[in-house]
């Protein structure tokens, strides 16, 4: 029996879209076969791009690093499969911009299998070892931001975590990922867990996880008393979104403000998804570096939703044909969730590290609604989760005077899209927003 | 392997979800909470209440069509339709059809297009349009013909021309509020809250604009906080005098149920461009509006107030606004 969660354990304001989990919440993780191309672009973490270590035509092993870090918040790639590297050179990026990307041709003739490597022995060693192995496989956050895991553990001289937080509130809808990872790797949650939290020097481990998911907390609860864990709780939330945004789950969880302009660990806490968390322990485990993610893909214009496990470069094409391909209503297909997501403009483009879902739209979703005056009804500031007032941010961007959207907050938007999911005018808010922090980014209107 | 054909691919920008509701669904709910007020004021004033809403809701939609920017477009959002309706409620029954015309006009004119339309005015426009008619036809907006005439009753006073002497009805009556005021005579409260009363005629069935008032809420069409400020301030208020003198002061439940209050406070109090979007400006909103309608009423000249209490409140908006706006996440506290 699950505790319900109490009414104290929740974050102020958010709203409340329908799951839509229903296409995959139910399908095993499957892996996708291997295709022939594979596109690993320099940039696709936060920070500074990787840096190529290979050389065109050169042949590379799947595992075998092919960047190294740009800088300290950076972080390698690998390759995804053995074969061949057939170019280091501009490729179309998710964005639709152009980006510098390793292209890699698999081996048809490769067996593609991993040599065993012995598992690292995590527990002899040093903090900075530790990081820089965290570093060395490439690992960045799984749930979307795909900020450099390793950063998040090196922490300046006398700061101390306290809690360990696990992210599996996985808000978004239609995705499960996260979802059937707890559900199908509880013990590689775990023991993810149990290496972070020694590494971190943790006292408690929080795994946060909204109660849609009343199995995946069911069998982690099982496996935390079986492996008679005292200090791991789960500890079962409302359905909210956005939850899985770090300071509205550490709102959630403990009931505390991150200040801002401070990390979660300023007040004691490190937040890591539980993808994060299960690459980790396969990467200790195994010696695999982040090569492959797991990726939904759903949403009604695809004709067999999946949970999959997408080697990372591959083709979003490849991907949706193993998927039996999109079906000719579809209008828009977004990578990532539906709240956040990114729209890709060709199928070509690769999955990348922060790549969470697939989500295909037909007509019916992509019809923006007409636009009427905003009327002040006020719910868009009563879904803003960072309590800004996202009305007048709106307005304000409309008129371009964006020294006023600063001291409005505006730089401190999540860009969560809450206030554009729960405006009846219909006014696009959080993209006007967006707008107005890039003008305020070009021009340094930002310096109060 | 087959080729996947590709579809024409959107890229617009996230979120890529929507919740149901739209603004004239919004006011649509408003507009069907009025329905029953309105069938049962033409039950009791017969089918002149028709005539006068007629002319009303006419006046507000040709206004508001001539002036907007985008002529046809504007009126598919419902807001002209609802000013006509809410006005034409707070009418007599017996007013010159021309007088609710005109009276129309300048609410859309002066409440609204003026102010740059939808969502920019700052006064409810229905009630800067009664105001209007208040002010340069006073004797026409306090002459109230008693109801029960009949389902197909129509005042000949209804007809009059335009400027003409208005053709006093033989028969008028004082409302609740007037036989309050001057005579210290209370209306039985049975019927105030069925509305067998006199008065404008969409005030008088106080059963049905509360049953209106809920709906709306439970649709979330309008914020609850302001009709709970209102009314909880209105019954501390009018409860203290009562306590401190019951012959001379009325009691809360009559204070309540007389005139516009009710309809004033589910139904224009709580328009969304005219009130405040913050939670706690909100509040202060209701209670100016509680306050300043009971001081009218029982301290001031007019037997009415709730019309005044909520244009002097609108006026306040913006500087309530400024001094409630929510604090930004991590500003300081952790509370919550």
């Amino acid at each position: 029996m699950i505790p319900l969660p109490t009414f104290k354990r929740r974050f102020a304001h958010g709203i409340h879209p329908d799951e839509l989990t229903e296409q995959t919440v139910h399908l095993p993780i499957q892996r996708v076969p291997f295709v022939s191309n594979y596109v690993l672009p320099l940039g696709q973490h936060l920070g500074a791009p990787a840096r190529p270590t290979v050389k065109t035509g050169e042949r590379v092993q799947r595992g075998q690093l092919i960047a190294e870090p740009g800088a300290f918040v950076s972080t390698t790639l690998h390759s995804p499969v053995t074969g061949v590297v057939r170019a280091i050179a501009p490729r179309r990026y998710p964005n639709g911009k152009l980006q510098q990307a390793i292209e890699i041709e698999a081996d048809p003739y490769a067996t593609q299998r991993l040599e065993a490597k012995p598992s690292i022995d995590w527990a002899s060693l040093s903090g900075d070892e530790f990081i820089n192995h965290i570093q060395q496989a490439g690992i960045v956050g799984m749930g979307g931001a795909a900020f450099p895991t390793h950063v998040k553990y090196a922490l300046p001289d006398g700061m101390h975590i306290k809690h360990l937080v696990i992210n599996g509130a996985e808000c978004e809808p239609y995705l499960t990922n996260d979802h059937r990872l707890m559900l199908e790797r509880p013990d590689a949650v775990l023991q993810g867990v149990e290496i972070a939290r020694q590494k971190l020097d943790a006292e408690q481990v929080t795994i946060g996880v909204e109660i849609n998911k009343a199995d995946a907390i069911d069998i982690l609860e099982k496996k935390i008393k079986h492996l008679k864990y005292q200090h791991i709780k789960v500890i079962p939330l409302r359905v909210k979104y956005p939850q899985g945004a770090e300071k509205m789950l550490i709102q959630s969880l403990f009931g505390i403000e991150v200040p801002v302009g401070q990390l979660p660990r300023d007040v004691g806490i490190t937040v890591n998804n539980v993808g994060t968390i299960v690459a980790i322990a396969d990467y200790f485990n195994t010696g695999l570096p982040l090569i492959e993610r797991i990726v939904t893909v759903s949403g009604p214009g695809v004709e067999k939703p999946a949970n999959l496990i997408v080697p990372l470069g591959t083709p979003v094409r490849e991907v949706l044909r193993f998927c039996g391909g999109l079906k000719q209503t579809t209008r828009e297909v977004i990578m990532g969730g539906p709240m956040m997501g990114m729209p890709i403009a060709s199928l070509d483009v690769p999955i990348l590290k922060g790549s969470s879902g697939i989500i295909a739209f037909t007509a019916e979703q992509t019809a923006k609604p007409k636009e009427y005056p905003c009327i002040h009804c006020g719910r868009c500031a009563e879904a803003c989760p960072h309590f800004l007032n996202p009305s007048r941010l709106a307005r304000l961007s409309k008129v371009s005077r964006y020294e006023e959207m600063a001291q409005f907050h505006a730089m401190e938007c999540v860009e969560c899209g809450a206030c554009t999911f729960s405006c009846p005018s219909g006014i696009p808010i959080v993209q006007l927003i967006k707008v107005g922090k890039t003008e305020i980014r070009k021009t340094g209107a930002l310096s109060k | 392997m087959k080729k996947l054909k590709d579809p024409k691919l959107f890229v617009q920008a996230a979120p890529f979800l929507q919740q149901g509701l739209t603004t004239p669904k919004a006011m649509r709910d408003v507009i069907y909470a009025l329905i029953p007020i309105t069938l049962a004021s033409i039950w009791f004033f017969g089918l002149s209440v028709l005539l006068v809403l007629m002319a009303s809701i006419a006046g507000a939609v040709i206004t508001d069509w001539m002036f907007s920017k985008n002529g046809s477009e504007s009126l598919l959002d419902g807001s002209a339709v609802l000013t006509g309706l809410l006005l034409g409620l707070t009418l007599p029954p017996n007013l010159p059809l021309w007088m609710a015309f005109i009276g129309s006009v300048v609410g859309i004119g002066l409440g609204k297009t003026i102010w740059g339309g939808l969502g920019n005015n700052l006064f409810n426009p229905a009630l800067v349009g009664r105001a209007f008619l208040l002010a340069n036809f006073p004797n026409a907006m306090t002459t109230w013909a008693p109801g029960g005439g009949g389902l197909f009753h129509i005042y000949p006073s209804n007809f009059a021309w335009p400027f003409m002497q208005t053709t006093v009805d033989a028969v008028t009556t004082a409302t609740p509020l007037g036989l309050m005021k001057f005579q210290q005579e209370e209306t039985p409260l049975l019927d105030l809250i069925i509305g067998t009363t006199t008065g404008s005629f969409g005030e008088t069935c106080g059963l049905l604009i509360i049953l209106g008032g809920i709906y709306m809420i439970l649709r979330r069409s309008i914020d609850w906080r302001i009709p709970v400020a209102i009314l909880g301030t209105v019954i501390i208020f009018t409860g203290l005098l009562f306590i401190a003198d019951s012959t001379y002061y009325p009691n809360p439940l009559f204070s309540i149920f007389s005139g516009g209050l009710l309809l004033g406070t589910f139904f224009m109090a709580t328009d969304p461009v005219t009130s405040p979007m913050t939670p706690k400006g909100t509040w202060i909103f209701g209670i100016g509006i509680g306050i300043i309608v009971i001081l009218i009423r029982v301290f001031g000249g007019f037997p009415e107030g709730m019309m005044y209490a909520i244009l002097l409140m609108n006026a306040t908006v913006p500087l309530i606004e400024r001094y409630t706006q929510p604090r930004a996440f991590g500003h300081g506290g952790t509370a919550k």
